[in-house]
């Protein structure tokens, strides 16, 4: 059994989320320059090396690339052979966020209760945690700094079976359509299909972590993918929605199996704001 | 860098051709502008999310004056990051347009010409914008760190205690930005999808 003792945990949370906060990853990048290329219309070419430029920008000066600094969620992979020490994972996560966020001059976005008052918790805790446990003795922590325009924007939808592909395609697009200007767009979608109406929601948020133009490991659902953004694409909608090309950069699908009734189908909408750093502990 | 810098000429789209605009604006300044022009805004700006346009209502409502005149003036919907030691602000792109829309009509009724967000407005607010002459812009959501550059100056108004969704009046200096819908009937985002859409 090996020991992790909770301020090491808190201590890398806190450096993931500001750099997750000011370092776009170098796939983001790639996707613009992709996009550049490709991108027809002017004000979405404008708005394209705009996006380069705050990259940039923000990377150099240390500065968030978004001023919705996000919700911060945890996925975690929690080794059978580790033991936490000094609390609980929720604990150690939220003090990073807490010490992250205040320390970084990243903003506290998270209001204490969604209904009455909304009174901001001032240090942008606390975090969503997923904990899946895995096989060892490792503990990796991958922290996103998710906004609050493209998440209102996010969908879920129970189909029917008889559905199938057709009515799931016409879903994806039908969510990215829907999310339009006020989504941020060039966007990311993030697909569950399968499992239950939570873990469906669950599966949309993972797939937005696989690396930006890589394949899906299943060719089925890599060719699903492709599909849908080229539909998504001929939307019109462009980057920030003042037309063009460029309406999503990718579509990532993940699935799991479902019950002999179901067809969920959970479509996470994120904006060109992608942002998550990975640590292995 | 310290804000306020603003990115150097040739680098950015900035840099391309923009109508200049500066607030306080009339409804003749209001009236030259057309959904879809790139405008540089200078001058002054007030900051109010959510919460603040709460308040700013909920003041109409009890007969209380505004914490600042909106005749004439631009309204930005952001939330901006704390500053760094020694910058003004921190980074501050708009945020949704359409979670102000049960407020708009309200402000534009009274005189506010502008308000620079992202997203879609729905078409009360529309409505309001040809009946009051005044325009809906955007800015580029997500790009925080750059339109920072653009902002020069931040004083405290009103309602501190909400922090980020307080009201600030910003100067800024070639702010960049683009009319989505106009005092006409103009969208742009009706236009640019309409233009761009494969079937």
């Amino acid at each position: 059994m090996r020991t992790i003792h909770v301020d090491e945990i808190s201590g890398a949370v806190a450096r993931l989320v500001v750099e997750a906060n000011t370092v776009l990853g170098a796939d983001m990048l790639r996707s613009f320059d992709r996009s550049l290329a490709s991108e027809s219309s002017p004000a979405g070419r404008s708005v394209l090396i705009m996006l380069q430029d705050n990259a940039r920008i923000s990377r150099e000066e240390g500065a968030a690339y978004c001023q919705d600094t996000g919700f911060a969620i945890a996925f975690v992979e929690l080794g059978s052979e580790v033991h936490i020490a000094g609390g609980t994972l929720q604990q150690a996560i939220d003090a990073g966020v807490r010490r992250g966020y205040t320390q970084g001059f990243l903003r506290a976005s998270i209001v204490q209760d969604p209904l009455y008052g909304r009174k901001n918790t001032g240090d942008n805790t606390p975090a969503v945690v997923h904990i899946e446990q895995v096989p060892g003795d490792h503990l990796s922590i991958t922290m996103m700094a998710k906004g609050g325009g493209c998440e209102n924007r996010s969908q879920f939808k129970m189909l029917k079976p008889s559905d199938g592909v057709p009515g799931v395609m016409d879903f994806i697009v039908g969510c990215i359509s829907n999310a339009g200007p006020d989504a941020c767009p060039p966007l990311i979608a993030g697909v569950g299909i399968g499992g239950t109406f939570e873990k469906a929601a669950l599966l949309s948020k993972q797939a937005l972590l696989r690396e930006l133009g890589s394949p899906n490991p299943d060719p089925k659902l890599d060719e699903l993918e492709k599909q849908a953004l080229e539909r998504a694409n001929k939307l019109g909608i462009g980057p920030q929605g003042y037309g063009g090309d460029t309406t999503a950069l990718a579509v990532h699908i993940r699935s799991y199996p479902c019950h002999i009734a179901s067809l969920p189908v959970a479509v996470t909408i994120e904006c060109h704001a992608h942002r998550h750093k990975h640590v292995e502990l | 860098m310290p804000t306020g810098s603003a990115p150097a000429p040739g680098t950015s789209p900035a840099s391309a051709p923009r109508k200049p605009v500066r607030p306080p604006l009339s409804d003749a300044d209001v009236a030259s502008l057309r959904a879809g022009d790139l405008v540089a805004i200078t001058g002054v700006l007030y900051t109010a999310r959510d919460a603040a346009h709460a308040l700013l209502i909920a003041a109409l409502d009890a007969g209380q004056p505004l914490p600042f005149d909106v005749k004439g003036q631009i309204i930005y919907y952001v939330g901006p990051t704390p500053p760094h030691p020694g910058e003004v602000i921190g980074s501050a792109g708009p945020t949704t347009g359409g979670r102000m829309d049960a407020y708009a009509p309200r402000l534009l009724a009274l005189g506010l010409k502008g308000m620079i967000g992202k997203g879609y407005r729905n078409a009360t607010v529309k409505e309001a914008l040809k009946t009051h002459k005044a325009i809906y812009f955007g800015a580029v959501g997500g790009a925080g760190a750059y339109l920072r550059k653009h902002i020069v100056k931040v004083e405290m108004i009103a309602y501190a205690e909400l922090g980020t969704e307080a009201v600030r009046r910003l100067e800024v200096v070639d702010f960049p930005a683009i009319v989505i819908n106009d005092c006409h009937g103009g969208d742009l985002y009706a236009a640019g999808q309409k233009q761009y859409q494969r079937a």
